[in-house]
């Protein structure tokens, strides 16, 4: 349980990261909080012959809401400091809540943000809340920056729009949707990977539901958006006959995967249960 | 004034770095190779044994120790990425023939371990606990202690330790 040799630089600037990752002889890798890629590396899982070390890059640390009011979290942004980030808190409270579902805190103190998105497990809370945040993904690399959808972002289990020369600088969430959120999943012990999870995240005008978001974790390859659920929401209360129907829709739409951990119809059937909870727990939130 | 604590030369091919870093207050400057985790380093080559490690993949806990008053896990840091940081290990809590710290002496009195080999671990993340601004409640030290596995006995007396430590750095709070 030791990783095999690598070489290993913490680069002082952007340029110089991007430079060092193209690197064509040694097979270059980022390192952010390594909370995903340490363990890899110790059961040699990944045999990287560079690790670029991102979290010494000064313009990787932001995190900040800019004019637009859209949150910026960068790279070396640790799960912990944005989960505590007062701005975090106040409006993108569902952000805060999934990152309390990595792991244990002292996973949290070190693993970041980007890191995760980038690493996408398909159990992974963050890939589900970005997507249920309709969150916008920068990457820099050899030819420049470029801006991808979460739609975009997410390819396949462990794969993203991230080229191997290419860095997530940063992670955007324009405004939530509104106050209601929540995050929910099932795991045998706090701090497991999730069998299956749900982000949930609406806004309450005029005792309705509005911009209502449903995506799971853990129900397949990529995080599952149900847009069937969030239109049969759109712009009723939520009652027992909205939250039979929207489960019914969630059922319907997802083909989760069976492993040791679970049947498909075990987390088809957890899945609906967390999406009653979630909805229920949303729009209580909102009140 | 730092102290060198360079290792002999390995024979496999790999990438050695310089750091600079603060072990238990004193100032170190070490060659390590890069793939070189902290818990080996500290247990390896300064001999601080009292970090122990089982699972190697960020499960159990017994590894963690304090990088800038922070609990991480040791198996899941390189060395190098420690470069100009403090880093605390149970060592560093009390010093020899004094009197065990607030922690120590909670863990003792309320017999919080059985085996001990998952205590060092248990006994960082509840001193950055126990440093805290504000005294945490109950859910936040039932999450806290979720990232340790004691395999031996059950966490009853565990929680009554940090209850004590906390009571005595914080003042008394919540029980159940």
């Amino acid at each position: 349980m030791k990783p095999g040799p690598f070489d290993y630089e913490a680069p002082a600037s952007l340029t110089e990261a991007v430079r060092l990752l193209a690197d064509q002889e040694r097979e270059a890798k980022v390192l952010a909080g390594g909370q995903s890629l340490i363990p890899m590396l110790n059961m040699r899982l990944a045999r990287p012959g560079l690790l670029v070390d991102i979290t010494r890059v000064p313009e990787l640390s932001g995190l900040y809401v800019d004019e637009a009011g859209h949150l910026h979290v960068g790279a070396a942004v640790r799960q912990a400091a944005a989960a505590a980030a007062p701005e975090v808190r106040a409006g993108w409270p569902l952000l805060a809540g999934a990152i309390a579902h990595i792991g244990h805190p002292q996973i949290r103190n070190r693993g970041t943000v980007c890191g995760s998105l980038v690493h996408h497990d398909p159990a992974a809370e963050l890939p589900a809340a970005s997507l249920a945040l309709e969150a916008r993904f920068t990457i820099v690399g050899p030819g420049g920056n470029r801006t991808v959808t979460a739609e975009d972002f997410f390819v396949s289990t462990f794969q993203t729009a991230v080229g191997p020369d290419e860095i997530l600088t940063e992670v955007v969430f324009p405004p939530a949707p509104g106050d209601g959120w929540s995050f929910a999943e099932h795991v045998q012990r706090r701090g497991d990977f999730a069998a299956v999870g749900v982000a949930v995240a609406l806004a309450r005008r005029q005792n309705a539901m509005h911009r209502v978001r449903v995506v799971f974790c853990g129900a397949g390859p990529l995080p599952v958006r149900v847009p069937e659920a969030e239109s049969a929401l759109e712009g009723r209360p939520l009652d027992a006959e909205a939250l039979e129907g929207a489960t019914a829709l969630a059922g319907a739409a997802l083909d989760p995967p069976k492993d040791v951990h679970a049947s498909a119809e075990w987390r088809r059937e957890g899945a609906q249960t967390l999406l009653r909870q979630a909805l229920t727990e949303a729009w209580e939130r909102t009140a | 004034m730092s102290e060198r604590v360079d290792h002999p030369p390995l024979t496999e091919p790999t990438a050695w770095r310089g750091v600079e870093l603060v072990v238990n207050g004193r100032p170190l400057t070490a060659q390590v190779e890069s793939r070189l985790l902290l818990s080996d380093f500290l247990r390896g080559r300064l001999r601080l044994t009292g970090t122990h490690v089982g699972c190697e993949h960020g499960v159990c806990g017994a590894c963690t120790v304090l990088v800038d008053d922070v609990p991480v896990r040791s198996c899941l840091t390189l060395t190098v990425q420690c470069a100009g940081t403090h880093i605390r290990t149970i060592e560093g809590l009390t010093t020899a023939g004094k009197p065990l710290g607030a922690v120590q002496r909670a863990f003792h009195d309320n017999h919080g371990m059985q085996c001990g080999f998952c205590t060092p671990g248990f006994v960082m993340t509840c001193t950055a606990l126990s440093e805290a601004a504000e005294r945490p409640d109950e859910d936040h030290i039932a999450d806290e202690l979720s990232g340790h596995l004691c395999r031996c006995t059950g966490y009853r007396n565990i929680r009554a330790a940090v209850r004590q430590a906390l009571d005595e750095t914080h003042g008394k709070g919540q029980t159940e």
